[in-house]
């Protein structure tokens, strides 16, 4: 019994003890204080460089906390409870909170610096007149391939996946609008079809696909192409260019029938206690130095053109990640459609995982 | 058993601990690559425990994440022997099955599930996310495992020693600490060490429940590994690690000389009488 | 007077229960009722009997009793030697010890010794068996959810070994039984109870299983839990997602019921 007692007692001194630590750490740091202001981003989506900056010269505080997928973060704004006051969704998302009144609309006299956005990427159809919202990264799907560990010639299309020289060398990245878009636009279908014949198709088409497809998997897609694990993966484009910088060998492609324009914007959440700051920060990264440092950081594709004109050539002129005109007219955004359509497509990815070989 | 069965039981045994630590002795092999990834090997360096000791965030989620699952687990073992002795007092066997079955749910329940539940519930009940509302669910979900290493001690001692004890005149509180408590001893450090594993692994329920600047060591992971994890967070597990293998062999060593002194103290002292 | 200061000591753990047990699932089972839109349904019942869910049920099972029984395999005869050695309570610890690593972190561990060019292929590679895929395949999956479930199994048949009266043992090799005949006759009939609910603590999460499934498998194993998941945090079709929970409970609780204590 007395082991037990000292066992217990022991248990919660240290407790408290690291307690204590902890909070003497937090307000060292200036966390307890009152000017904070929690950014709510995807994990290592900002260059560190730059929250100190913006620190620094604002004197408020950043809490950047972060999340891994969009619904999880929408999950967490919606229960309340906890304050963000910038988060960074995709575009189907923000048009998702919007219906659902999670967001603040922006007042756009108080960013000055929205100008340097290009044209191309404002007043688009998840969020008319950018309302709600203000352009930070986009980018596209495309395929990342392996010349070494190619068989046949370098795939420029969707439908080049299907080459028996690929068995079991295709590694997907784990999103049904993702898979399911570009089985639709390899049949030449908009990746927000809801035709049911087109989607049974595209299914049936994706169905055959299921020998060559080794994994299907999440950020770990990027270890695993770098690695050399397999010959080609689906992925998003700044994955592509991490990937790129990891192992020289591999080379990005945006297929030609088309594929997926992605955004992620930065928004105000409702639950915003640091409004002013919110702006402050927007403004600070809507800046082109700042956005040209982050874009070099972070690798994406920045929106902002006056931040692209700082960029050094070898990434401005890059055509994989700053596509021509011609190949972004076959671009799609990804319409918002709907939950139940939704679901049906998450239906179908899942029945195509569930297909065995 | 022979010398030749015992040879082979070591190499048995020698092959699980192997096994068990080779993942482990991976992540630590990499912790001190140049390279900046887990995979090829650029060279020998120091770098990533710099950069753990320069980063106050994270040694901030450290301390929490030890204050969390040192809490966490102390409470839910006083809650789940509690708990075991309420499940060994049903003496029918219908209703104890009941009552195991709902202790058991959230063993059984997959975290996102319970994370989602619990989140649904704190913002209901008006508990502000963040370091409360984790030390409840971890105390929650510890519960039952607790109790299921508890039980089967309790199950297993004869009713007969409490009888004698009562016979001697030992009130309920005196059967409870001189008895039945240091019977199931082994239970009880056994459900602590349960907890101890469920909370630090714990991931879903945590990243779910937390909010307001709070942070556990493996939410911090998840949500770095999206740019592949940093070797910090290997130089840190390895820090770690070799913290606690230290903390739990030095604990060991002595608790057996105290036990063994104690042990020689009781037999003088039937020597004397 | 007794028994009520007795029974006032079960308020915390019946407050527990009520709190954290009874509260989800009666939330759970009203989300089962909701479809994607909010309107009250029975859908996802008929839905979870849809070919595509039976499957992924069965799935389930397979794989949960492929990892018990694995789990069984290598963990009993652990406990087993564990109880002969000097400092045994140590080795126990030592056991429990990497569960204490993230899980995450381990099973990027997995990936580079598992992978093309990791350290298992290029042992198999000198020894002249040539690279095999070991990353996303049954095997794999098996293997790592055994290494993480270990730990679970190893503890109550360690108990219930260390329980086990050593002059029964004795008594069996006196009156001339093998030490298989023993083993198979004695000691196992008696330590049954860690067995059983060694079995209990790996079978039941196991068909709940996720992350590692996407991790170890690549998604090639669908089990509930991969399911659930998905529901919750992709889909958002938290009614569906809740439905899956709800059989997953049923299950449970049979499982418990069957495997229950008679005594």
């Amino acid at each position: 019994m007395r082991q037990l007692v000292q066992m217990f007692a022991a248990v919660f001194i240290v407790a408290f003890g690291l307690m204590y630590a902890t909070s003497l750490l937090n307000s060292s740091q200036g966390y307890s204080g009152g000017n904070t202001l929690t950014i709510y981003n995807w994990g290592d989506y900002i260059d560190p460089d730059l929250l100190a900056e913006f620190e620094e010269e604002s004197g408020v505080k950043v809490i950047y906390q972060t999340f891994d997928s969009n619904e999880a973060m929408m999950t967490k704004i919606e229960q309340g409870g906890t304050t963000f006051d910038i988060s960074v969704p995709s575009e189907y998302a923000i048009s998702k909170m919007k219906e659902e009144n999670l967001l603040l609309p922006i007042d756009h006299s108080k960013l000055p610096n929205l100008k340097h956005i290009d044209e191309r990427f404002m007043n688009l159809s998840f969020d008319p007149d950018n309302e709600y919202s203000v352009p930070y990264f986009w980018g596209t799907v495309g395929i990342v391939y392996n010349p070494d560990l190619l068989e046949g010639e370098a795939p420029t299309s969707w439908n080049d996946l299907w080459d028996p020289s690929l068995r079991n060398n295709i590694l997907l990245v784990d999103g049904a609008r993702e898979v399911i878009g570009f089985g639709l636009n390899s049949l030449r279908y908009s990746l927000n079809d809801t035709n049911e014949d087109h989607l049974q198709e595209a299914k049936r088409k994706l169905d055959a696909l299921t020998p060559n497809v080794k994994a299907i998997v999440g950020d770990e897609i990027k270890m695993l192409l770098a690695n050399e694990e397999a010959a080609v993966g689906v992925v998003w484009s700044g994955d592509a260019s991490e990937i790129m910088t990891e192992n020289e060998k591999l080379d990005y492609v945006v297929p030609e029938e088309g594929s997926n324009l992605w955004f992620d914007n930065m928004v105000i959440p409702k639950t915003a206690r640091n409004i002013e700051g919110a702006y402050a920060f927007m403004n600070f990264m809507l800046e082109p130095e700042h956005a040209a440092r982050n874009a070099e950081y972070v690798g994406y594709s920045t929106p902002n053109k006056e931040a692209l004109a700082l960029l050094p050539e070898d990434i401005s002129g890059d055509t994989r990640f700053y596509p021509s005109p011609e190949l972004t007219e076959k671009l799609e955004v990804y319409d918002n459609l709907g939950k139940k359509m939704l679901a049906h497509y998450n239906e179908l990815f899942l029945e195509f995982k569930m297909h065995r070989k | 058993m022979n010398k030749k069965g015992a040879r082979l039981a070591n190499l048995y045994l020698i092959a699980v601990f192997a096994i068990l630590y080779a993942p482990i002795a991976y992540l630590m092999a990499y912790s001190f690559n140049s390279g900046g990834t887990m995979h090829g090997w650029d060279g020998f360096t120091l770098e990533w425990y710099g950069e753990v000791f320069a980063d106050t965030r994270l040694l901030i989620i450290v301390l929490n994440t030890f204050v969390i699952a040192l809490l966490s687990s102390a409470i839910s073992t006083i809650l789940g022997v509690i708990g075991a002795l309420a499940i060994r007092h049903v003496r029918r066997r219908q209703p104890r099955n009941a009552l195991l079955s709902l202790n058991n749910v959230l063993i059984v329940s997959p975290d996102v599930i319970i994370g989602a539940s619990f989140l649904i519930l704190f913002t209901m009940i008006g508990i502000k996310l963040g370091f409360t509302s984790v030390l409840l669910s971890h105390i929650a979900f510890s519960v039952p495992i607790v109790v299921l290493m508890v039980l089967p001690k309790l199950q297993e001692m004869s009713p007969s020693l409490i009888d004698a004890a009562r016979d001697l005149g030992a009130s309920g509180w005196d059967v409870l600490t001189k008895v039945v408590l240091p019977y199931i001893k082994p239970g009880i450090f056994a459900g602590f060490f349960m907890a101890l594993t469920y909370s630090l692994d714990d991931f879903a329920v945590t990243f779910f429940v937390t909010g307001n600047g709070f942070s556990t060591l493996s939410v911090e992971i998840y949500s770095r590994a999206r740019q592949g994890v940093s070797l910090s967070i290997n130089a840190l597990s390895t820090l770690l690690f070799l913290f606690t293998v230290l903390l739990v062999i030095g604990y060991y060593f002595i608790n057996q000389r105290a036990s063994r002194s104690q042990a020689r103290g009781a037999e003088g002292g039937r020597a004397v009488r | 007077m007794v028994t009520k200061a007795r029974n006032l000591y079960l308020i915390p753990y019946a407050m527990w229960i009520a709190l954290f047990v009874i509260a989800p699932i009666v939330l759970i089972v009203y989300y089962s009722f909701f479809d994607v839109n909010g309107a009250f349904t029975f859908d996802n019942y008929a839905k979870f009997f849809t070919p595509v869910y039976l499957r992924m049920t069965f799935n389930s099972f397979w794989y949960a009793l492929l990892i018990t029984f694995f789990s069984l395999l290598v963990a009993y005869p652990t406990a087993y030697l564990l109880t002969r050695t000097k400092h045994k309570q140590l080795w126990l610890l030592l056991i429990i010890l990497p569960s204490w690593i993230n899980l995450l972190l381990k099973a990027y561990a997995f990936i580079g010794l598992f992978g093309t060019y990791g350290l298992t292929n290029a042992v198999l590679e000198t020894l002249g068996i040539g690279t095999q895929q070991i990353l996303f395949t049954d095997f794999s999956f098996v293997f790592v959810s055994v290494y993480i479930f270990i730990p679970f199994m190893v503890l109550p048949i360690y108990n219930a070994l260390e329980e086990l009266n050593p002059t029964l043992v004795y008594a069996s090799r006196d009156l001339g039984a093998s030490w298989w005949t023993t083993f198979r006759r004695v000691v196992f009939p008696l330590t049954l109870d860690g067995v059983k609910s060694g079995a209990q603590a790996v079978f039941i999460p196991a068909l709940s299983l996720f992350m590692i499934t996407r991790l170890i498998a690549g998604n090639r194993v669908i089990t509930l839990g991969t399911a659930i998941e998905q529901h919750f945090l992709v889909t958002q079709d938290w009614g569906m997602g809740a439905t899956i929970a709800v059989f997953l409970i049923i299950a449970m609780a049979l499982i418990m019921l069957v495997t229950g204590n008679r005594r």
